[in-house]
């Protein structure tokens, strides 16, 4: 196979797929991930690292939950909103959560028109993006100030076991943390479809470098890493 | 995964004449182009599987049905994100697999605490418990 090193940017003979592939790619001392740039590849390890990190702030709440003799406090009744005189179980968060997946339906469509260089759509799609972001920030910023004004600290809250505020604040407010990097990413990014940067191929101004569309894909990996956390947060936190 | 048809170097996606060949989603042209319509249906599966977990809750449903209709809904919105808006479906194995197998470790760790909080749960109960 040495034929197939990196030199090689023309026809490569067709690769194995399968078990075959696997052993293929990480055995043929070159790079292993082989039509995957660098800046996707290493994109994805650090969503790995981060899906640890979020992985260990659910395991200790869930260590709390399970660990602790006083009742956890209702989740549907705590996150209930009170709607032109109905009370509504648990509708803020879920409002959240149909923002946070319309902001991902319209980055994966940015990534879609990025590929086929569509300026225009792409920066526009990404700022949709960005705003359904913000937004989201924003209803959780209210959630916090509703529980907070209704006495929830990280060490007590009105309504049962200690450890409730805490495992909020942190999960939520780490999460919240990424949403909100992630909007000035977006936008960042969407500055630079949008001057057209990665048509005529201008250098980056802390890099150097050349930049192309991929970016907006390798944008949208983060982006949808967000959303994909909500959902695990969504489940194990808010209705479990 | 009939597609290992592209295998472009370094730089993919980077040629202007890279017509969309807006054939089937499985199709990897240059640089993850797929159909559209293909985001749209998974952006309404989405919402549709949302909505159900919502209603899991509104019904208050309770007990092991719940919880298996948690983690059923979170896993198919978790597949879908990956799969298709990350893109995941048409990587090679070689990257998709480096990424997706070390989580799975994490359920050994949550063995692990439910163990351990299990046992720490007995001893609040035995010791330190006071009757509310």
């Amino acid at each position: 196979m040495a034929e197939t090193a990196l030199t090689n940017p023309g026809g490569s003979p067709a690769r194995a797929a399968g078990w075959q592939g696997i052993a293929d790619d990480w055995s043929s001392d070159q790079r292993a991930f082989k039509n995957v740039s660098w800046g996707k590849a290493m994109m994805w390890i650090f969503l790995l690292s981060d899906t640890f990190i979020f992985s260990c702030f659910l395991l200790s709440y869930m260590t709390a939950r399970m660990s602790t003799t006083v009742p956890w406090p209702n989740p549907s009744k705590v996150f209930a909103l009170e709607i032109a005189g109905h009370h509504i179980p648990l509708i803020l968060i879920a409002i959240m959560t149909f923002i946070l997946i319309s902001s991902s339906g319209t980055m994966a469509m940015a990534v879609n028109f990025g590929y086929r260089r569509d300026r225009v759509r792409t920066a526009i799609l990404m700022l949709v993006t960005a705003a359904f972001g913000a937004t989201f920030v924003g209803m959780q910023a209210f959630e916090w100030t509703k529980l907070i004004m209704e006495g929830v600290r990280p060490w007590e809250n009105p309504w049962g076991a200690a450890q409730f505020g805490s495992s909020f604040f942190m999960i939520t407010g780490f999460h919240g943390t990424h949403v909100t990097i992630g909007v000035i990413f977006l936008i960042a990014i969407a500055r630079k479809v949008w001057r057209g940067d990665f048509d005529v191929e201008r250098r980056g101004f802390f890099t150097s470098r050349k930049g192309n569309y991929e970016v907006v894909e390798i944008m949208g990996l983060y982006w949808h890493f967000v959303d994909l956390v909500w959902v695990f947060i969504f489940a194990f936190f808010y209705l479990w | 995964m009939t597609s290992t048809a592209v295998i472009d170097g370094q730089q993919p996606s980077l040629r202007t004449h890279a017509h969309d060949t807006v054939a089937a989603g499985t199709t990897h042209a240059k640089g993850q182009q797929h159909p559209i319509r293909l985001y749209l249906v998974v952006w309404g599966w989405l919402f549709v599987l949302s909505t159900c977990s919502y209603l899991v809750d509104y019904f208050g449903l309770h007990g092991y049905l719940r919880w298996s209709l948690i983690l059923l809904f979170m896993i198919l919105k978790a597949g879908l994100i990956v799969a298709v808006f990350m893109h995941m479906a048409w990587e090679r194995l070689a990257l998709a697999y480096a990424i997706l197998l070390p989580p799975v470790a994490v359920l050994i760790f949550v063995a692990i605490m439910v163990f351990e909080s299990e046992y720490t749960h007995f001893i609040r109960a035995l010791f330190f418990a006071s009757p509310t």
